[in-house]
């Protein structure tokens, strides 16, 4: 167990300057649909890393578009077992690299394991097998959540990380229902409850931020979570030319904020004091064109009251877990 | 078994347990390890499943993944769960093989009894049992892709390849076996039979309950009845000139099956051995058998009654639906 606290862990941070010129660990040509919001963010998460880490996946559609047999778009080591057991899989791999190291068969280096779930892998199957692996303690274990919320791949079902007033083939708006009529469930706090050195959320629209977010993952021992937004035009029914735009409206309006709990401890990366209106995040997707000024009223209400919340969070101590 | 597949797709030499629930549970990751040739050993204490709820032996656990894939063998006693648990490695990791294997051995009869046993010494072990090594495995310097979707162009052909690679398996099994007879003393084979040359009425079945049916059989055999046991070591892949040789000469087979197959008339080793043995000509007369559900007990008498019963019905061509054994009506 490493004494240092988790916050002080160095790593090499990624600037403008310093991007990564190598070539992708995903390569081109893969099946995902024009615009996919969620490849991108994988893209560069993985480009983070160089070569030098094994990736697992879930069932879904990063699973499905990247490797149709007999073509591959990984260019590191990668596994596909099924669809909820990204995590146990990924521990798996964590514990075989940890016994040969050992064993003085693989060489005496950290090897990041990188397990990556969409929200329905993660938030509803998933769930029982990454509280496991995170509880388990795994040293190089990341686990990635690709939240475009809601069961893309399979077509558009509504899944537990699907937001309120979402119209989806399972949730559908009309006559009698206004979409999903839940609250989506809050996944990093599940994660940062098994007191795990690191959480963090993520987005496309701040690359550089997301891509130092899993640098950092990678440098801290012991598990990690971070919970990456992921647009989906197709599901979402939007313009696949506003991926990157509606990520980035997502940060502004409080929708989807982003922070770290590293140690217990919340930090928010980017404070929003003068959020654009949640409606102006909502409008260009087809999944919320049937919610009225009032539905839209109380969402709006929702967001700012967690993001207050989490404001709060930040601003308490949190003791160090050692 | 996520786990599993998971360190043994890393390269690491990778064993688990379960049973029961705990195998249905795991039942759908149980079909990806053979697709992806990973060497997993994996011992069942075979239990019955729910409802109602019992953890007493039988074979229903892994009956219900039968067509899984993995290498499945069913030992009779401690030492042969003992041998067989070092065998399954030599066996999974063979290069020309590279498929799980299940050790099963009957709940609680086997996973919960004291017996002496002959400890295998670590020395015989390590010559017979090399360090494992692979080159099959995640590797960034040779990074692979394994578990990639299969459309239907291809996935016919890989489901082919699999059954071909557990069928070839046999071949090695048998290797696996004799090598051990010549390091260890003790020799295994695929069938076993007991007092069969020249019996007319052949008991045929699976796991710990052959020790009791040994004993009754000498009984039989002393009271001038000419039966004799078969006991199917080895269940996938399904030894089929192995038990053609074993009961032939045989007028009956009395089958013993573990497990029920709701709404069908036959349990799963009756069904296959009567389908094998179909177009053979002088095929013995088949009955079925099921007993010992759940825990519940398995004497001798259970055996004599099952002869007597396969006599009657196999000779008057009688055939086709199981009888359950000790059943309350």
């Amino acid at each position: 167990m490493n004494f240092l606290k988790s916050a002080e862990v160095p790593f090499d941070k990624i600037t403008v300057k310093t991007f990564p010129k190598g070539p992708d660990s995903l390569a081109p040509g893969h099946r995902a649909c024009q615009g996919c919001g969620e490849v991108l963010a994988l893209r560069l998460l993985l480009k983070a890393l160089g070569r030098d880490f094994m990736a697992v996946s879930a069932t879904g559609c990063m699973e499905v578009c990247t490797g149709p047999y007999p073509q591959s778009a990984w260019e590191m080591p990668w596994l596909h077992v099924a669809f909820e057991n990204a995590a146990a899989v990924g521990s798996g791999v964590d514990a075989g690299n940890t016994i040969l190291r050992r064993k003085g068969k693989l060489p005496d280096r950290r090897i990041p394991v990188v397990a990556i779930a969409g929200d329905g892998g993660t938030a509803d199957i998933g769930l029982q097998a990454l509280s496991g692996a995170l509880e388990r303690y795994h040293e190089n274990f990341i686990y990635v959540c690709l939240d475009n919320e809601a069961y893309m791949n399979t077509g558009i079902q509504r899944s537990s990380a699907t937001p309120f007033g979402a119209s989806t083939t399972t949730s559908p708006a009309g006559k009698f229902s206004k979409g999903q009529n839940t609250w989506k469930k809050n996944m990093p706090a599940i994660a940062a409850a098994h007191n795990i050195p690191y959480v963090a959320t993520a987005s496309p629209a701040f690359h550089l931020d997301m891509m130092n977010k899993i640098r950092r993952a990678a440098a801290i021992p012991g598990p990690a979570y971070i919970h990456v937004y992921a647009p989906c035009p197709t599901g979402w029914r939007m313009r696949a030319d506003l991926s990157v735009e509606s990520s980035r409206l997502a940060v502004n309006s409080r929708v989807f904020p982003l922070y770290e709990v590293i140690d217990g401890q919340y930090i928010i990366n980017k404070k929003v004091d003068k959020p654009v209106p949640v409606a102006d995040y909502l409008k260009p997707q087809g999944r919320f064109r049937h919610l009225k000024p009032e539905d839209i009223e109380q969402i709006s209400e929702r967001v700012n009251h967690e993001y207050e919340h989490l404001v709060k969070m930040s601003e308490s101590f949190a003791e160090p877990r050692f | 078994m996520s786990a599993c597949i998971g360190s043994s797709a890393a390269g690491a030499r990778t064993f688990t347990a379960t049973s029961s629930q705990g195998l249905l549970l795991m039942a759908e990751m149980t079909f990806i390890a053979p697709a992806l040739r990973l060497p997993i050993v994996m011992a069942v204490a075979n239990r019955a499943i729910s409802a109602p709820i019992n953890i007493w032996n039988d074979h229903s656990d892994v009956m219900t993944i039968r067509d899984c894939g993995w290498i499945q063998i069913f030992v009779e006693n401690g030492q042969e769960a003992t041998d067989m648990s070092i065998i399954a490695f030599r066996i999974a990791e063979d290069k020309n093989v590279m498929l799980p294997v299940i050790l099963n051995l009957d709940g609680f009869t086997l996973s919960h009894f004291i017996e002496p046993i002959i400890f295998p010494e670590q020395e015989k072990v390590r010559r017979y049992l090399p360090a494992y090594e692979t080159t099959h495995k995640l590797d960034i310097a040779k990074p692979i892709s394994m578990g990639l979707l299969g459309a239907p162009e291809v996935y016919t052909e890989a489901r082919k390849a699999t059954d071909d690679a557990l069928v070839a398996s046999k071949s090695r099994i048998v290797k696996a076996f004799d090598e051990f007879a010549d390091i260890f003393g003790r020799k295994y084979n695929l069938v076993e039979t007991y007092r069969a040359e020249d019996a007319e009425t052949i008991i045929v079945l699976m796991g710990s309950i052959a020790e009791t049916a040994m004993t009754a059989v000498d009984e039989m055999r002393d009271a001038g009845q000419k039966v004799g046991l078969a006991r199917l070591r080895l269940w996938r892949p399904f030894p089929i000139e192995e038990l053609r040789a074993a009961v032939k000469g045989a007028k009956r087979l009395a089958i013993v099956d573990r497990h029920i197959s709701l709404g069908f008339p036959e349990g799963p080793v009756a069904t296959e051995i009567r389908a094998l043995l179909f177009h053979d000509q002088d095929r013995p007369r088949i009955s079925n058998f099921i007993l010992g559900l759940g825990g519940r007990d398995v004497p001798r008498d259970h055996f004599k009654y099952i002869v007597e019963r396969a006599e009657e019905l196999g000779d008057a061509g009688r055939q086709g639906h199981y009888e359950m054994v000790g059943v309350l009506e």
